[in-house]
């Protein structure tokens, strides 16, 4: 794999943009002629101003317009798409040794009728839930929750689920004093040995090691306007630019978009959200995300526990980009 | 090279008496001691003053545990610029840049060798690489080393200096957390030790895979080990670090490694733990009475100074 990854998306983003730049500034020239002059324009104006609107609904985003949509408020979380897919979701708490994180919650259910191990990365609903869930980004004690129903998926022969959202795990001083790099390493660990097969999905942000510690999956799928990186553009402009506001720019080198990720053979699938974002339709979101990992569920259900451990491991055995001198 | 912050680098015009004597000292840059340039590579580049650990490239690294010379594995694969990545400069210049620093590929050095007479396969990152980080190639590199240990029914062994996953790879560097630790749990099948020495700094993407999964981990006196970097941590909390914070030590504290030792004493340290956690199958190594373990240790590493015994 050393081919550059096709930017097709991108190029159409910006021709579209050129296009849609354009129009607008005849609307507004005409619109400035009509106000000056007091003559009736609307029958230019009209045919013009349908354009504008079809132009926009056919124009694909850009990488930095889809960070912000995978950040949009109101886009469904990942225990909005639990309680709208599964049912007798039981939510279990706890590491067993220090706590219960609220960014990086579990248990079992039924997802559209198969038993599941749910592992949902949960930004929060409300400021004071959001607050709660530090926006996301799981403590150590999140990562060994993980740990610990994953032991429990082998035990009980439960296919994991795993919704990724999160900006990264969280940069705090206890979570350093609680060993949050050791934390995500053992649950990176513990997932490639699952005997169970697992399909992740990124729903909306994956940050960095956060995000790849409940990622280890046998398929790993990602909605159409989420994205997946080493790093935040935030983090990568402060670290390359020492500016965070470059973070668009960072956006565009990282390509981390969906349709980035599916030409570089990191995620098997990109999930369609309805036209406009999923927050503009939660419902229809909601049923595409069951639908499409109940099928890769069922897909897996089809082969041996030795096949869910081996293709794991070649599936990321294999991802890399190098060549051979 | 490693050593630039010790060794002053040499100004166009000195004055005669620095010319006379070019480089024979150096300054320690923690407790400014001069120290002779001699004493401090017999001393594995620690100052003999204070304990301060300086970065040593790899290559002094596997002269440092090694019997002998290094039978190099890596070096035959070459990082790309899969992304096209851009930012202040070129990700191809970048590389270019660090090739000619270093004389790598990339920021990895792999082989076998003897250490105390025992058979072991190193991987040596390489923090004047772009920080030591782990792209594409330093994860193929990694497994493919893992895997041949493995094979050989060697242990293996890392020395991480890193200061994360490498962002011009972004997803693929990402990926190469999930690809290590899984090349590495064929050694674990096969009952095979992996330790690993964490040197500074090592942060980020290879403090939370491969480096702290180890089955016993050392540290060095000194270096920064942790996730997050300290500034991000201090913009988070708002308030300053505690002294030590993310330092070796403070990680001894808090049960995050096994133990910190002394780079003129990690030799002998592994010799013994690799003799305890031998694989269950294969030939049996004899333990080395604790007499010929000392002297031999004694023959080939200075023995570091009373009261610098950092490891516990």
């Amino acid at each position: 794999m050393s081919k550059p990854v096709p930017t097709p998306p991108d190029h159409a983003a910006s021709s579209a943009q050129h296009s849609i730049d354009q129009l607008q500034d005849r609307i507004r020239d005409l619109e400035q002629t009509a106000h000056d002059t007091g003559q009736n324009l609307d029958l230019a104006l009209g045919p013009l101003r349908e354009q504008l609107q079809e132009l926009h609904s056919q124009k694909l985003p850009s990488r930095w317009e889809r960070v912000q949509l995978a950040r949009t408020a109101g886009r469904p979380t990942a225990l909005d798409y639990a309680e709208w897919i599964c049912t007798d979701f039981v939510e279990l708490h706890g590491d067993r040794v220090y706590g219960d994180d609220q960014a990086l919650i579990g248990g079992p259910a039924y997802w559209q009728g198969r038993r599941v191990m749910l592992l949902l990365q949960q930004k929060g609903r409300d400021t004071k839930d959001k607050i709660k869930r530090r926006f996301g980004s799981a403590n150590p004690e999140g990562y060994r929750k993980a740990v610990r129903l994953m032991d429990l998926a082998d035990k009980f022969g439960l296919p994991v689920v795993a919704l990724i959202d999160t900006q990264g795990a969280y940069p705090g001083l206890e979570a350093e004093e609680r060993g949050q790099g050791w934390a995500i390493a053992e649950s990176i660990q513990r997932m490639s040995r699952l005997k169970v097969p697992a399909v992740c999905a990124v729903i909306g942000e994956g940050g960095s090691g956060g995000a790849l510690a409940i990622g280890i999956g046998n398929r790993v799928l990602i909605m159409e306007n989420a994205w997946y990186s080493v790093i935040s553009p935030e983090g990568a402009a402060s670290i390359i630019w020492k500016d965070a506001s470059k973070a668009p720019t960072a956006a565009e080198a990282l390509k981390l978009t969906a349709p980035d990720l599916l030409a570089l053979g990191i995620v098997e699938e990109v999930i369609a959200e309805p036209a406009g974002g999923a927050h503009l339709n939660p419902q229809q979101a909601a049923h595409n995300l069951g639908q499409v990992v109940s099928r890769h569920l069922d897909e897996l259900a089809q082969q041996s526990p030795e096949q869910w451990q081996q293709g794991r491991a070649e599936r990321f055995r294999k991802l890399g980009a190098f060549e051979e001198r | 090279m490693a050593l630039d912050r010790f060794f002053p680098r040499r100004k166009p015009q000195v004055n005669r008496a620095e010319q006379d004597t070019p480089d024979l000292w150096a300054k320690c840059p923690k407790c400014k001691a001069n120290i002779y340039l001699r004493e401090l590579e017999q001393q594995l580049y620690v100052c003999p003053k204070c304990g301060f650990h300086n970065r040593v490239n790899p290559q002094k690294r596997a002269d440092v545990l090694l019997d002998g010379p290094l039978e190099v594995w890596s070096g035959h694969i070459w990082p790309v610029d899969a992304l096209e990545f851009h930012d202040t400069e070129t990700y191809p210049d970048r590389l270019k840049r660090a090739q000619q620093k270093t004389g790598r590929p990339d920021a990895i050095l792999t082989g076998r060798g003897e250490l105390d007479g025992l058979p072991v396969a190193l991987a040596i990152m390489d923090f004047e690489f772009s920080g030591g980080s782990m792209g594409s190639v330093v994860g193929e590199e990694i497994a493919r080393a893992a895997e041949r240990a493995a094979a050989e029914g060697i242990p293996f062994v890392l020395v991480a200096a890193s200061g994360g996953a490498r962002m011009q790879e972004s997803a693929l560097s990402l990926m190469q957390m999930a690809k290590t630790t899984i090349a590495l749990e064929g050694l674990a099948r096969r009952g095979l030790p992996y330790i690993s020495i964490l040197s500074d700094p090592t942060t980020g993407g290879v403090t939370a895979s491969l480096a702290t999964i180890a089955d016993v981990i050392i540290a060095e006196p000194g270096a920064l080990i942790g996730f997050a970097g300290p500034r991000v941590i201090q913009q988070t909390i708002r308030q300053n670090l505690p002294e030590g914070f993310q330092r070796a030590e403070f990680l001894l504290t808090h049960g995050m490694v096994d133990m910190v030792t002394d780079r003129r004493e990690q030799r002998a340290e592994l010799s013994k733990l690799l003799r305890l956690l031998q694989a269950r199958i294969g030939p049996k190594v004899p333990a080395k009475s604790s007499e010929a373990g000392a002297s031999e240790a004694g023959a080939s590493q200075p023995a570091p100074q009373e009261g610098e015994h950092h490891h516990v």
